[in-house]
């Protein structure tokens, strides 16, 4: 067995997932073969040959994400014939899955020796859930599995932990404060890199979805999103045929504390020893434990505490081991519950705000938040990092990277 | 067999073949064995002489167009049946799609009810005309027996209505449509008034239309309304399974799903294939045990119960002609109403003129909501409104064939109004009194003819509810439950007959249930937990709702004197200190008090009260969820098998039907006996079921010695 160690990590700017987002005229290849791009071009020394796989997570791979992207995208990038690619969908934890799946590869010995690995996600021209599925589509399995919503399955997260519209509010707020320094700051230059357009011009060159100013009283205006559909489309009544002993749901999440619909991707280098050796390339973590595992499929979004904890055992090491996490700000409820459930402080948490105010473009950001820990040890000479995200069918991923 | 013995044959000179399905020997078709392979034949001799002929026209000689399923051949149906069943099904489903493909136009003459299989044939036609025939009735009612409509029904109406009307106006409810209104729906083409046009004008659209063909066989074919493939219809399609989860609240019922299921899966495939898809469907239902229970409840069961079983031989069939209803209260007044509908003079007399009005005025609402709604005219509405007299008089209620007596639930009030008027009435009237606990025989002390004295308990409300518990007490004579038995028929109330016991049948079982609800209430466990225990079970209305909704004074009225009649012998029940210190201590006496184990805001109920969790709540309390369910079903259960035990009940099916009709027992376990064999693992597994709730619960789930003896020899509960 070998280690493995992430040499590099980078990422596009989050675009509005929209039609007036920056990124909506970028095709999705086009995102990721920029970044294959600026992986050489950060590191000349490194022989293309010497690329053995690419693997992006895309969550909706039809259409013009469809087939096998990261091969299509690593020729299409001049990546030598030998150099292959495999897209793979985990939902919302595809990017980590890539990076963790890549570590597995290079640490076993088994497989390769350095590998890209990350995701992309357009959602503003592949939208979300355009793949269709039988999770949601087939009634005999939605029945039966008793399918709702991730936003209502955040609402009942919210009640069941007692968290009011002013408790995810005042952590949205916190994401956008969090997030704007950050950018202000600097704090995301070295890893994010500017998306440009065939004639060499900027198209964006930083995150473009967060709101600074954003205040409880902003957000007080907006109309919780799932209360509607939960009533309507009979969610609600689904969820609290399971959650019994609950009365109501209570719906507090809206566009402001749920994480934004944006376009971007993400690649990260995994390589073990003789992959970097024969690179030329200096290691900035090391991957310590990946792990998935899941809970409860209906209120879905539960899982990232037992898979810290099962990465944790993994690893040997306690919550208290940990410096910093970055988890996925799907709902703020997630995370509320998250901590609480971890007994781990908020304040270490997200420190540069998270997808609530950067965005979540749902292929990539595993990928991202591994380059987003990586350089927050780094600038705050910490030692170790855990990332988690939910995950849809009630699944939750960890990885923690330690710096070497 | 021949095709003759099903079918006639008649060719005119047009070349139009009509063929009268008259199955021999039954007063209605059904699609048993001998139909299929007579049908057979006919589809062979008309593929046969195809060239000769201009079209078809399918009606029938009985007084229905086509009755369904032979349930008598599906009830029968096991799991491990279940190769036999898809063949009989694919067989069917063949000779349906060779008619409809036969290349000449085939018209449907529907000329009585068809529903189920009798739709199916129909829809397997290019052209319906449906007779406007009295009692008519047009629909898929299969999923109300937990069944599904297989041959054809869930893909041609996809087909013809779109998947959601399908779903909704047709399949999952299963509703039966007069023929205007399965016109409206878009179940036939055109409805037809007189009796003699029928046939012609299904001939002459057959030689009008010769080159008809389905809509579905025409090529470019879409289904209305979007199929899964349409991502608009796509992104709404995960609300279908959960606003039917919603609707069922979670409870037993896998023939909606499965309809649910066969109608988007079918709309994914071609036409053959789809059918493919259906039939599996249906063979998982037919073979259930849920559908075993609701054909056994409301076919059998209801044939037995409606049909007179229980109906003492010998007497004359008798109709009520004056009903002197006393008592205008809630009760009397519906009864006015329903008395009123089926043609019977009533006079409804209280103390006060004014009180008799106000009593009157519960029917002009009701008629008046009918008029509005079209159901009825205001002719028609006038008519009834009119044989309604209220008064305060008793010489008013001369000649009378009959008594109902409505008044509060008091012995002595009882006696008394019987007294005032049973000098006036007819010698021979029926004296019914509508009692929901009082016992029969006390009652009729008070009266000088006793044999002719009979509980008649209405349900509520009068109207709506369908039930009517005919309790015959020591004295009550065969003539007087004849009469009861056939006032029900004539009132249209489904008639259950009970022998006199404190709480009769429905007012004693019921409350097995209410108290079982309550005693978990009493161990601590989250109120909200029960009520969705309750729902989910089958229950159409939670148990501490119904219970605010009863009040909890009645029940702690009742227990007060049961408690004090049984003296040293009596087992206290977990319930009992819920009820007294919701009534006694926190002044909560239900929904009228306005305030229960709900909260109440200008009468309307907003939520559970927050204030159980400190009266009655243990965090720590927790049992199993199922535990909680069974509860509730095996309280009432073993207590209807001591009812029977005891002689207060006559059959099983009455025991079914009452249970279900009456007290909202939950309809998949097709009724209280019936929720017994139906048991996984019969009645052996019941009482192995039964005995583990006895260990964890309490000697209240100890196993009537008759149930054990049953277990032990492996039969039914009979």
């Amino acid at each position: 067995m070998s280690n493995a160690y992430v040499y590099d990590a980078i990422r596009t700017p989050r675009g509005r997932g929209k039609q007036n987002g920056s990124l909506h005229t970028v095709k999705p290849i086009t995102l990721a073969v920029g970044l294959i791009d600026e992986v050489r071009r950060r590191h000349p020394a490194l022989d293309p040959n010497l690329i053995e796989d690419v693997i992006l997570g895309v969550v909706s791979p039809v259409g013009e994400q469809g087939s096998d992207l990261a091969k299509v995208a690593a020729l299409a990038a001049g990546l030598p014939d030998t150099t292959a690619g495999f897209q793979l969908n985990r939902f919302c934890a595809s990017g980590l899955e890539a990076v963790n799946t890549a570590a597995q590869k290079v640490a076993s010995g088994l497989g390769e020796d350095l590998v890209l690995a990350g995701g992309v996600e357009s959602m503003s021209r592949v939208p979300m859930a355009s793949d269709g599925g039988a999770w949601f589509e087939d009634p005999e399995t939605a029945y039966d599995i008793s399918f709702i919503p991730q936003g209502v399955g955040a609402d009942l997260i919210a009640t069941i932990e007692g968290f009011g519209r002013a408790d995810v509010d005042e952590f949205a707020v916190r994401s956008q404060e969090l997030a704007a320094a950050a950018r202000a700051a600097g704090h995301f230059k070295n890893s994010v890199i500017p998306v440009r357009d065939r004639n060499g011009l900027t198209i964006l060159d930083q995150d473009e979805f967060v709101r600074p100013g954003t205040t409880v009283e902003t957000l007080a205006g907006l109309k919780p999103s799932f209360e509607v559909i939960g009533d309507l489309g009979g969610f609600d009544a689904v969820a609290l045929q399971k959650y019994h002993w609950v009365e109501r749901i209570n719906h507090v999440h809206h566009a402001g504390n749920s994480s934004g619909i944006v376009d971007g991707a993400a690649l990260v280098l995994v390589g073990n020893e003789a992959g970097g050796r024969a690179a030329g390339l200096t290691p900035r973590a090391r991957i310590v434990a990946t792990a998935v595992s899941g809970a409860d499929s209906t209120i879905m979004l539960t899982g990232p505490a037992p898979a810290s904890k099962k990465a944790l055992a993994k690893a040997g090491l306690t919550i208290d081991d940990i410096d910093l996490v970055e988890i996925n700000e799907a709902f703020a409820a997630v995370v509320l519950r998250y901590v609480r459930e971890m007994g781990f402080p908020l304040e270490k948490v997200n420190v540069n705000g998270g997808a609530i105010a950067l965005g979540h473009p749902l292929g990539a950001t595993g990928a991202m938040l591994i380059g987003t820990i990586v350089d927050e040890l780094e600038r705050r000479d910490l030692r170790r990092g855990l990332v988690t995200l939910c995950v849809g069918g009630g699944m939750g991923i960890a990885t923690i990277v330690e710096r070497v | 067999m021949s095709e003759q013995s099903y079918f006639a044959w008649e060719r005119d000179a047009d070349g139009v073949v009509t063929l009268t399905m008259d199955a021999p020997g039954q007063s209605a078709n059904t699609m048993n064995r001998g139909f299929v392979e007579a049908f057979g034949l006919v589809v062979d001799r008309l593929e046969a002489e195809r060239d000769g002929i201009a079209g078809v026209v399918v009606t029938s000689a009985k007084k229905t167009f086509f009755a369904g399923g032979d349930l008598n051949e599906l009830i029968q149906a096991r799991p491990e049946d279940a190769a036999d069943v898809m063949a009989r099904n694919v067989q069917i489903k063949a000779l349906l799609r060779r008619l409809e493909t036969l290349g000449k136009p085939v018209a449907a003459a529907v000329n009585g009810a068809a529903l189920g299989g009798g739709l199916e044939i129909a829809l397997a036609c290019h052209f319906r005309v449906a007779l406007d025939a009295k009692g008519s009735e047009i629909g898929f009612p299969e999923v109300t027996l937990g069944l599904l409509p297989g041959a054809g029904g869930v893909v041609r109406s996809v087909r013809l209505l779109g998947i959601a009307d399908a779903l909704l106006k047709v399949l999952l409810q299963g509703q039966r449509y007069k023929p205007a209104a399965a016109l409206e729906v878009g179940l036939v083409h055109e409805v037809i008034s007189d009796r003699e046009d029928l046939l012609a004008r299904a001939k002459a659209w057959v030689l009008a239309n010769p080159e008809a063909k389905q809509p579905w066989d025409v090529p470019g074919f879409r289904i209305p309304g979007g199929d899964p493939t349409n991502p608009k219809f796509a992104a709404n399609l995960p609300a279908f399974p959960a606003n039917l989860r919603k609707q069922l609240k979670g409870a037993n019922y896998p023939a909606p799903r499965n309809i649910l299921a066969a109608a988007v899966e079918g709309a994914r495939l071609d036409f053959d294939n789809a059918m493919v898809v259906e039939a599996r469907y249906f063979v998982e239902l037919v073979t259930s045990q849920v559908a075993k229970n609701m054909t056994q409840a409301f076919f059998f069961d209801m044939q037995k119960v409606t049909g007179g079983a229980s109906r003492p031989a010998g007497f004359e069939p008798w109709q009520a002609s004056k009903v002197a209803v006393l008592g205008a209260g809630m009760m009397g007044a519906g009864i006015a109403y329903v008395c009123a509908r089926a043609g019977i003079q009533v006079v409804l007399k209280d103390v006060s003129v004014e009180a008799a009005e106000k009593g009157k005025a519960y029917s002009a609402g009701l008629l008046d909501k009918a008029v509005a709604r079209g159901k009825t005219t205001r002719e028609a509405a006038d008519e009834v409104l009119g044989r309604i007299h209220p008064t305060a008089e008793a010489v008013d209620t001369a000649g009378a064939d009959l008594i109902i007596e409505a008044v509060f639930e008091s012995p002595e009030l009882k006696g008394r109004v019987f007294q005032e008027v049973q000098d006036l009435v007819a010698p021979d009237a029926l004296l019914g009194s509508n009692t929901s606990t009082l016992p029969i025989t006390g009652l009729a002390a008070a009266v000088r003819r006793p044999a002719d004295f009979i509980g008649l308990h209405f349900f509520s409300p009068v109207d709506k509810m369908p039930l009517l518990e005919i309790i015959a007490g020591e004295q009550t004579s065969d003539a007087a439950i004849a009469k009861a038995f056939d006032l029900a028929k004539q009132i249209r109330k489904t008639p259950i007959i009970v022998n006199d016991s404190r709480g009769f049948f429905t007012s004693r079982v019921i409350g097995r249930f209410l108290d079982e609800a309550v005693a978990m209430v009493n161990e601590g466990l989250n109120p909200n937990s029960i009520e969705q225990a309750g729902s989910q079970a089958g229950y159409p209305a939670p148990p501490l709702q119904l219970m605010d909704e009863l009040t909890l004074t009645l029940p702690q009225k009742i227990r007060k004197e049961a408690r004090a009649a049984a003296g040293d012998d009596w087992v206290e029940h977990g319930s009992e200190t819920v009820i007294n210190r919701m009534v006694d201590d926190l002044g909560r006496g239900g929904r009228s008090a306005g305030a229960g184990f709900y909260e109440y805001v200008d009468g309307k109920r907003v939520g559970l009260w927050p204030g159980l969790a400190d009266a009655f709540g243990k965090p720590e309390a927790e049992i199993p969820f199922e535990d909680m369910k069974e509860r509730m079903l095996f309280a009432e259960a073993l207590d209807t098998v001591r009812c029977l035990d005891e002689g207060v009940l006559r059959s099983v099916a009455e025991a079914n039907i009452g249970s279900i009709l009456g007290i909202g027992f939950p309809a998949w376990t097709g009724g209280v006996i019936q929720y017994i064999n139906g048991y996984d693992g019969g009645v052996t597994g019941f009482v192995a079921r039964a005995k583990e709730l006895r260990d964890k619960y309490g000697e209240r789930f100890d196993v009537p010695r008759s149930l054990v003896e049953k277990a032990e020899r492996g039969e039914r509960v009979e």
